[in-house]
């Protein structure tokens, strides 16, 4: 207990560091998540077999193992030897991450009515209207609360970066811990620091669907 | 051929679509032979290298150390979450306020926080020394999360029962501890089988977590193979392919409840696992993507 008050500035640079990872992850997830969702709902055979393939092999697939992959399997074939742990870790976080992304976002454009693209053909909207107007901003809409449980569920994930080396706050817990009464109360300031970031990240996705709920 | 969205495509455009498919096939596929040739280059098709996984004495190991120990540590951790989760999503549906408020932090807690750091403080806290071990430590961290997460189901399930059967059961004279055990409970388990099945996909990801407090199991035995050996890419191709495929049935199961004990239809995509390619044989375009589910939910 000692330990994490006096050097509490430990503490907050772990976090730091989860927060940069998930941020970091949340991005780039986010970009992979869309193409790949356009893959699949495009007119492109080849890309929509390769996205369903990548879908379903990665969603299978436990994280600590595409953390292997990429940290310890790839480094032995000579790729992503002098990359930054940070960097390997928002990587193996991302590839895990994007296909859940993709599925939100498929399942929000599933969630439009189909009255809703049909009125809009006809009153006479061509393709990228119907799209851009109509389905598109209803989809996104729909696709918030599962995106935002995705996310939560990711920032959870950067904790297995500390398996490999990154000092964020999971890691850093496993330095505090020393086999004693005050381990109770260490896990439970580090559990303090996640829930606040998951709190905040539902807070936000909250705000965002109360705002944005579409009268139907 | 036609969608909503768009009139069905002319000769022209299906022309179009086609010369795409053709190169996006033609560059996939050059990816895929630039992949292994990339690999055979480096070496990492020897034979050598892929022998432990056709030796039987390392064969043996990672099944009986590996696979045994990975499926036992993911039912345990399943069975004890059901009843964990059963005992917390009625109390949540309490109506005292003293058994309500506990349940519901006790959920949110657990819910909140990564379960590795969940198994680590376990570990550090009661598995060392003289303690409960590293099994126990991963079994507990997973019995306590997907609890948790099973609570949630659970309490939404009772909830999605009809209430003119809660209703009935009360014209009828029961108590509440007998409706909600006679009457609730049993349709609940029934409409969540699916969502527990998925749960199960989650708990057996998870029991790789083990790898970091030295738990038995797949992953770890994939260590020290590969400690051995040096043939990091291989055995983790070889473990991810293991997850897959266990995790392929598992989905299956859950698709085969969903038919056999939901019907068809409640196509919830929140259960997700096994509706890949469903829009597959859609027509092209982006209104391919609406599909069976915008139509079957109303």
């Amino acid at each position: 207990m000692d330990d994490v008050t006096s050097e509490f500035d430990l503490v907050l640079q772990a976090f730091w560091l989860t927060i940069q990872l998930a941020a970091l992850s949340g991005v780039v997830s986010l970009v992979l998540g869309t193409v790949l969702a356009a893959m699949r709902v495009g007119p492109v055979a080849p890309f929509r077999l390769a996205a369903t393939t990548y879908v379903n092999v990665v969603r299978n697939t436990p994280l600590l193992i595409v953390f292997v992959f990429v940290f310890v399997a790839f480094p032995n074939l000579g790729l992503l030897v002098g990359t930054p742990f940070l960097l390997k870790g928002v990587v193996a976080v991302s590839l895990y991450t994007a296909p859940f992304v993709c599925e939100a976002i498929r399942a929000g454009i599933n969630a439009v009515p189909l009255g809703q693209a049909e009125a809009a053909r006809a009153i006479g909207l061509t393709f990228g209207q119907t799209m851009g107007n109509v389905v598109l901003p209803q989809a996104f809409r729909a696709a918030v609360p599962p995106l935002a449980s995705v996310l939560i569920a990711m920032t959870k994930n950067t904790s297995i970066a500390a398996v490999f080396g990154l000092m964020e706050a999971t890691a850093r817990m496993r330095y505090f811990t020393n086999n004693s009464a005050d381990d109770t109360v260490i896990f439970l300031v580090f559990a303090l620091g996640y829930i606040i970031i998951v709190e905040t990240l539902s807070a936000g996705a909250w705000g965002l669907e109360r705002r944005w709920r579409v009268a139907r | 051929m036609s969608s909503v969205l768009f009139d069905s495509p002319g000769p022209r455009t299906r022309a179009r679509h086609r010369t795409y498919s053709i190169v996006a096939g033609v560059v996939l596929a050059a990816a895929l032979v630039g992949v292994v040739l990339f690999l055979q280059d480096r070496g990492e098709l020897e034979y050598e290298l892929w022998e432990p996984f056709v030796t039987p004495d390392y064969l043996e190991a990672l099944v009986l150390d590996g696979l045994v120990n990975t499926l036992q540590m993911a039912a345990t951790a399943v069975l004890m979450a059901v009843v964990i989760g059963v005992v917390l999503g009625v109390g949540k549906l309490s109506d005292h306020r003293l058994v309500r408020w506990p349940c519901w932090l006790v959920v949110e807690f657990f819910r909140a926080v990564p379960l590795l750091l969940l198994i680590v403080f376990i570990f550090f806290a009661y598995g060392t020394g003289g303690g409960i071990g590293s099994y126990w430590s991963v079994v507990i961290g997973l019995t306590l999360y997907n609890g948790a997460v099973l609570a949630e189901v659970f309490r939404a399930g009772v909830l999605a029962v009809p209430r003119g059967q809660a209703e009935a059961a009360y014209a009828l004279g029961m108590r509440k501890t007998q409706v909600m055990v006679t009457v609730l409970l049993p349709q609940a388990v029934k409409i969540m089988l699916p969502a527990i099945i998925s749960q199960c996909v989650v708990a057996l990801k998870d029991t790789s977590l083990g790898y970091y407090v030295l738990a038995p199991g797949l992953t770890t035995v994939g260590r020290s193979i590969w400690q051995e050996f040096g043939n990091q890419f291989q055995t983790a191709t070889v473990l991810a392919a293991t997850y897959i495929a266990l995790n392929f049935l598992l989905s299956m199961l859950a698709t085969w409840a969903q038919r056999r004990f939901v019907g068809e239809r409640s196509q919830t995509p929140a259960l997700g696992i096994g509706t890949g390619g469903r829009d597959a044989g859609q027509p092209m375009g982006g209104g391919g993507a609406f599909g069976g589910q915008a139509t079957g939910g109303a």
